[in-house]
């Protein structure tokens, strides 16, 4: 009889479970769906029944509308592929650098060090972001995209995260060893430690270039020149007034600005649940 | 080989490493912090340029009037609202499906299928979910109000972006859409994180899944939760993609977070500088509280335990060279 009720019981909470996964599915897909499907419709098509299945016809009138009236997916994912190759890569490689620092050497401000890096882990760039701009302003480096990129060398919580990854996986005899055959410190680090932290700094530099690849605050105060916008500016150019009745192209605007993220999201996907998983954990 | 070694000081090395960071952190962190915090005390605004500003009379000035101004009470004010209103059904969810996926008498399917979706949201730019949900909730033939007419929820369409409160629920409702997948992960991987001893000891003493959840995976969680709850709040209280781009602050301001306000103060052509560096300064407090709780809470416990223990033994050590060899031989 228990057997019996525990099997009933199961199998309640096991159709409980999947539709309800199910749902949150419908949920997540369902508007990207919607937005694919009406990016090949006509505004009349959209406005009559918004939610298709069946795609239109109309992408080619669509594209061209869209092309028409400045918005440039085409310049905004170069913009942005400038920034966000470049601010990785700072990122990544300086950030691995100070965590060496941290790890291999014994220096008299490691301590304090490590201690500033961990208090201002969390302070985001944007409530500073007034200051930044006047300095910018300054010296004339606005419509820049190098403030978007430098000051990725300086990025705590990479940093933190590089520590605790290196501390274990980094044997010091390794370097002990290196020294003996006569190589200096810096190609120890470039040609020895780099290559052994590849795994953390992958995950890292996903991350990184995700984060900067859609941020929005600094670029849009940086940024004024529409000649210069990154992709989640051109983005909100279909906010604008050119584009308010033209429902289909506002749909396909968004979907090309999704195409290059959701193609690389399904590659590394394992990757990058994988990581966030990491980061949780030891972030 | 060791002390032979040892005779070559390499500490410099750990400042030379040090050195990008350091410089990148002074230049583009410290500096601007600075001069932010500065910013609130001048008169600095208009279009004239950064250098024609003076400091005020009475210091204080700009920060009383913003910490008395209307739109900046109401910002703080959303941003919470719109923050709770995410978070509260996001922990609920994220909780429910961890305890799913982790449950050892209950294998689910899929896990890792459902992981890559409900993640999904959250790798997509935030500014094409604002306007793609702009899109949906769009009046009067969105997606989502012919889903309402065609299943007679409805008997006509509805405006939602003339209501206060469905403005806001659906900021709300989009940031919990976005953010759910990645709360789940992290939580399963806070549950793997817990020793597996355990639950087989409740096992054995014969705990069904709600209690483990509750006696075991809860408790053993804490850490994790309060992480996501910190990352999350310092997150939500810099909200400013979604709803500047959903409906720009509106309705008559409803979402209207501090971030979109401190943004129309000094970029949306009235050029405040002063006004948005003291709300900035003020976010500023509020977010280093935040994280000095987190950096208590997270701050390596063995590490502080080995270091008093240390310093414990040096004492001693010490007491004991002073006081003599009887009290050693005791």
């Amino acid at each position: 009889m228990a057997v019996v009720n525990k099997k009933a019981s199961t199998y309640a909470f096991k159709i409980i479970a999947y539709t309800f996964c199910l749902l949150l599915t419908i949920l997540s897909l369902f508007p990207f769906v919607i937005m694919i499907v009406n990016s090949t419709r006509s505004t009349g098509e959209i406005q009559s029944h918004a939610i298709s299945f069946i795609p239109g016809s109309n992408l080619k009138a669509n594209w061209n509308v869209l092309m028409g009236r400045g918005f440039d997916p085409f310049a905004g994912f170069r913009h942005s592929l400038i920034i966000s190759v470049g601010s990785t890569a700072c990122n990544v490689y300086f950030s691995t650098m100070t965590a060496f620092a941290l790890v291999a050497y014994d220096w008299k401000l490691r301590k304090p060090f490590f201690t500033v890096i961990m208090a201002v882990l969390m302070i985001p760039a944007q409530v500073t972001s007034i200051g930044f701009y006047q300095f910018m302003y300054k010296i004339h480096w606005t419509n820049n995209y190098l403030p978007l990129i430098l000051p990725a060398i300086a990025a705590p919580a990479t940093v933190f995260f590089m520590r605790q990854y290196m501390i274990p996986s980094l044997p010091m005899e390794i370097l002990q060893s290196a020294r003996i055959d006569g190589a200096g410190e810096f190609r120890i680090f470039n040609q020895i430690v780099l290559p052994m932290m590849k795994p953390a700094m992958a995950t890292q530099a996903i991350f990184s270039f995700v984060m900067s690849w859609n941020q929005l605050f600094m670029p849009q105060i940086l940024i004024t020149d529409m000649e210069k916008y990154t992709m989640p500016q051109m983005v909100s150019l279909l906010n604008g007034d050119a584009y308010r009745t033209e429902y289909g192209s506002v749909y396909l605007g968004l979907f090309l600005t999704v195409v290059p993220i959701l193609i690389a999201y399904f590659i590394l996907s394992k990757y990058i649940i994988e990581g966030v998983a990491l980061g949780g954990v030891k972030g | 080989m060791k002390t032979k070694l040892k005779g070559i000081s390499y500490s410099k090395y750990g400042y030379l490493f040090s050195i990008p960071f350091v410089v990148a952190f002074l230049i583009f962190t410290l500096y601007p912090t600075i001069y932010t915090a500065t910013l609130g005390f001048t008169d600095c605004r208009g279009v004239m340029g950064p250098d024609n500003y003076k400091f005020l009379d009475h210091p204080f000035e700009i920060f009383k009037s913003v910490l008395e101004n209307d739109s900046f009470r109401l910002s703080l004010k959303n941003t919470i609202g719109i923050w709770v209103m995410n978070f509260f059904p996001q922990i609920t969810i994220a909780l429910l499906l961890t305890a799913w996926f982790t449950s050892h008498s209950n294998e689910i399917r899929c896990k890792g299928f459902f992981k890559v979706v409900f993640y999904m949201p959250n790798i997509i730019t935030a500014a094409t979910v604002a306007i793609l949900f702009k899109a949906l909730f769009s009046y009067p033939t969105g997606p989502v109000n012919d889903l309402l007419v065609s299943t007679g929820l409805r008997d006509s369409s509805y405006y939602f972006a003339t209501n206060k409160t469905a403005a806001r629920l659906i900021v709300a409702f989009i940031q919990f859409w976005t953010w759910y997948g990645n709360t789940m992960i992290v939580l399963i991987s806070g549950v793997l994180g817990i020793s597996p001893d355990i639950y087989e000891a409740a096992e054995i003493d014969g705990a069904n899944g709600v209690q483990t959840f509750f006696r075991i995976t809860i408790p053993n969680l804490k850490t994790v939760l309060l992480y996501t709850l910190i990352t999350s709040l310092v997150g939500g209280l810099n909200m400013f993609d979604i709803p500047f781009l959903f409906l720009n602050g509106g309705p008559d301001r409803a979402t209207l977070t501090t971030s979109v306000y401190i943004y129309n103060q000094a970029f949306a052509g009235s050029y405040l500088y002063n006004k948005a560096a003291a709300a900035s300064m003020v976010m500023w407090v509020i977010i280093a509280l935040c994280s000095a709780v987190l950096f208590f809470v997270m701050r390596d416990k063995d590490q502080i335990k080995l270091d008093k223990e240390l310093k414990k033994a040096k004492k001693e050590a010490k007491r004991v060279a002073k006081g003599g060899a009887d009290q050693w031989q005791w």
